[in-house]
């Protein structure tokens, strides 16, 4: 299985997730992650989809058949273009007075931040790829984490042109 | 225009040309039917909502306009359901309006409430919920440009109940402006011109058309291009009627249940021009085996189809009412003499399809199936309209009656819906009052929408019922015999229903035929009768229908019987 991450504009409607979350079931295609949010224009939404599939062909029918939804506007394949995949993470994470350093040194070594901090816990905020996302994940399992919340993966083009104009 | 929404509604619907609606009313929409008793819109009150869908669905594959159902919330709009389902898979043109509780009463679990758009999502080409009256006019404008452009489609549109009776200033929008949907679909010369060079270095070229050729409308341009060309042609189940089945080189359908010479003619041609089809499990067989000597041109509308179930050499993407003209000018141009080239192979296809056609063993004094439907197709003129249910009636009327003409032969193709036939038969009648309309049912499909007799006899609505009756559910028992070891399960029904008094008691006319002596004349009588009539023939219930692809074969592998 190969992941690609996929940037869809659709019309900002009421409606417009159920259709592209009820494509996506009826198809039974497999998604990593979905997440939506406002854009430059007020009118439009962009749903971040990281998709995973066999090969080119199963992409090309994902693609393809979201493309038939009527308030899909432009959808854009980012695995194609040179571009940048982030995710946003927050671990909360087991600490206390002799563990704090070692953890705080960890969350410095991946430009990590503690944003929340009690006697027995740390919240960590983290944004990068899927693989530093791991990374930290595997290190912090020493202190034990209690939670994780993620956002899934977005990701832009590089360069000056917006997926709209692509 | 100071008006209602449910005023506008109707208002819209005129100035789309709608000139009947079928329907059901109920709490949600009693203010709809308040506009519809006073403005004396034209409107079929069936006896279920199923009734009114199908009934759509039937006027427009016999139209090509948009079919137009009203429903009302919770169990009204989810006895669409079947119906919309339908005509989602054989791409029909519809619009459903369903009534949906009022806007302080959704998402509560308010009295009738169900989430229609939740439901109808993945079974329609678009939906939409309307809970502000000043979306009306926009909303209803897309829904039919939505409906019927490009690859058609189902498009239901829930209403909240208040937006009905809130008066607003009515305008109806001239243009849609969808930006993710321009309703044209045309593609790139290139594609066909490339097409156009494979078939001029095919040996074995053959044709394949689907529902995609019926619903373009372009069938009188590919006739033209089988005439000039001599190329052989087969068909999908929704493809006939587009080339009229008497053509000499004209093969007949293709499939678990199509003819020898289309299923063989598949398996030994080096290229497979295809028009508007989507490569059905039906239709394919055995995937990895299916036409594995040939190249694959594709004429399609859907993107999305073009490399779904088979790959595809010659991809031409485009609606057909763009690239059937240019692929006409381009053959006449480049395909000189073609008709030579191809003699050998055009005559071995038609050879095959005269020692095999579709055949059946007469029995002394036993009217059989695939008899009566051949009589039917004898008896009856060019222009009667043909309604099939769902099973073995539908496939022996796919095999045995001569479709002439596009739009002749309606019938639920991909969804496979029994209980699509009396209702659809009464959308096409009054689609097309001054034909004849014909529908072949069966004893189980009939009962799945009997309370549809009521509505025929209640409206004068003319339909011929011609119901194969075998007392068993024969697809499902032809299948039990075949691969079940003869465990009949359930399929068996020795019913005590006497459809003939049903009929009468219905209010339409009963008649019933049985053996072969005077069959003819009485069938013919029926026929030709006056008024909506159902015609109960009784039959064996132990005939097949072949040949027969078993699921997962590879095509040229049939069961074929004596």
């Amino acid at each position: 299985m190969k992941k690609y991450n996929l940037a869809i504009l659709v019309d900002n409607k009421p409606g417009v997730l159920t259709h592209v979350s009820g494509l996506i079931s009826r198809r039974a295609f497999n998604i990593e992650s979905i997440s939506a949010g406002y854009t430059e224009e007020t009118d439009v939404t962009r749903i971040n989809i990281e998709v995973s599939v066999e090969d080119k062909h199963e992409l090309e029918q994902v693609i393809n058949q979201l493309s038939k939804l009527i308030d899909i506007i432009k959808i854009v394949n980012l695995g194609e273009v040179d571009s940048i995949v982030r995710e946003l993470v927050l671990l909360k994470v087991r600490a206390n007075r002799e563990t704090l350093k070692d953890i705080r040194n960890i969350v410095d070594v991946f430009r990590g931040k503690i944003v929340d901090i009690s006697p027995e816990n740390v919240v960590i905020e983290i944004t990068g790829s899927q693989g530093k996302i791991e990374a930290i994940c595997e290190m912090m399992a020493q202190f034990e984490i209690i939670e994780i919340a993620r956002t899934g993966t977005i990701a832009i083009s590089r360069g000056p042109v917006p997926v709209k104009n692509m | 225009m100071l008006m209602n929404g449910a005023q506008a509604i109707l208002e819209s619907l005129r100035r789309e040309e709608v000139d009947i609606v079928f329907g059901y009313p109920g709490g949600a929409v009693l203010d709809l039917y308040d506009a519809v008793y006073q403005a004396k819109f034209p409107h079929i009150l069936t006896r279920h909502e199923q009734g009114a869908v199908h009934a759509a669905d039937g006027y427009a594959r016999a139209t090509g306009k948009v079919g137009v159902c009203f429903a009302t919330s919770g169990p009204g709009a989810t006895n669409l359901i079947t119906g919309i389902a339908t005509a989602n898979m054989d791409s029909i043109p519809m619009v459903c309006i369903t009534g949906q509780v009022g806007n302080p009463y959704i998402g509560k679990d308010s009295f009738q409430e169900a989430d229609i758009v939740g439901i109808t999502t993945p079974i329609t080409k678009h939906n939409y919920l309307v809970k502000k009256v000043e979306q009306l006019p926009r909303v209803i404008k897309e829904a039919f440009f939505i409906a019927r452009t490009g690859r058609p489609g189902p498009v239901v549109i829930d209403i909240a109940k208040d937006v009905f009776s809130t008066q607003f200033e009515y305008e109806y929008p001239k243009t849609v402006n969808l930006r993710g949907y321009s309703g044209e679909f045309t593609g790139k010369e290139e594609e066909i011109v490339a097409a156009v060079e494979a078939i001029k270095n095919a040996k074995r070229p053959l044709f394949f058309i689907g529902g995609g050729l019926t619903l373009s409308g372009q069938s009188r341009l590919f006739r033209e291009v089988v005439k000039m060309s001599g190329i052989p042609v087969i068909t999908s189940l929704m493809g006939l009627g587009c080339v009229p089945s008497s053509d000499e080189g004209f093969l007949g359908m293709v499939g678990m249940h199509g003819s020898y010479a289309a299923n063989m003619a598949v398996q030994q041609c080096d290229l497979l021009i295809t028009l508007g089809a989507r490569f059905d499990d039906r239709v394919t067989g055995k995937l990895s085996a299916f036409a594995p000597n040939a190249k694959i041109v594709h004429f399609e509308v859907d993107k999305a189809e073009i490399n779904k179930n088979v790959p595809v050499e010659y991809p031409v993407f485009g609606d057909l009412r763009w690239s059937m003209p240019i692929f006409l000018n381009l053959m006449i141009r480049s395909c000189d003499n073609y008709e030579k080239q191809i003699q050998e192979w055009r005559e071995h296809v038609i050879a095959m399809n005269k020692e095999h056609p579709f055949a059946y063993n007469h029995e002394a004094n036993t009217i059989l199936p695939q008899q009566l439907i051949e009589t039917v197709s004898k008896l009856v003129d060019d222009d009667t309209i043909v309604v099939t249910d769902v099973g073995q009636h539908q496939m022996w009327a796919a095999q045995f009656f001569n479709s002439r003409k596009p739009r002749q032969f309606l019938t639920s193709g991909g969804l496979g819906t029994m209980g699509y036939g009396l209702p659809a038969a009464m959308g096409a009648k009054l689609a097309k009052p001054e034909h004849k309309v014909v529908v072949f049912t069966g004893d189980g499909s009939v009962m799945m929408n009997i309370q549809e007799l009521a509505t025929m006899a209640d409206n004068n609505i003319d339909v011929k019922i011609v119901l194969l009756h075998n007392s068993v559910l024969g697809m499902v028992y032809q299948w039990q015999k075949l691969f079940y070891g003869h465990r009949f399960s359930n399929t068996i029904m020795d019913t005590k229903v006497d459809f003939v008094k049903l009929a009468e008691a219905m209010g339409i006319k009963g008649v019933r035929i049985q053996g072969l002596d005077g069959f003819e004349a009485n069938l013919q009588a029926a026929l030709e009768g006056e008024g909506a009539t159902l015609i109960d023939v009784i039959l064996p219930p132990n005939e097949d229908v072949l040949p027969m692809v078993a699921p997962g074969a590879q095509l040229d592998n049939m069961v074929l019987g004596e």
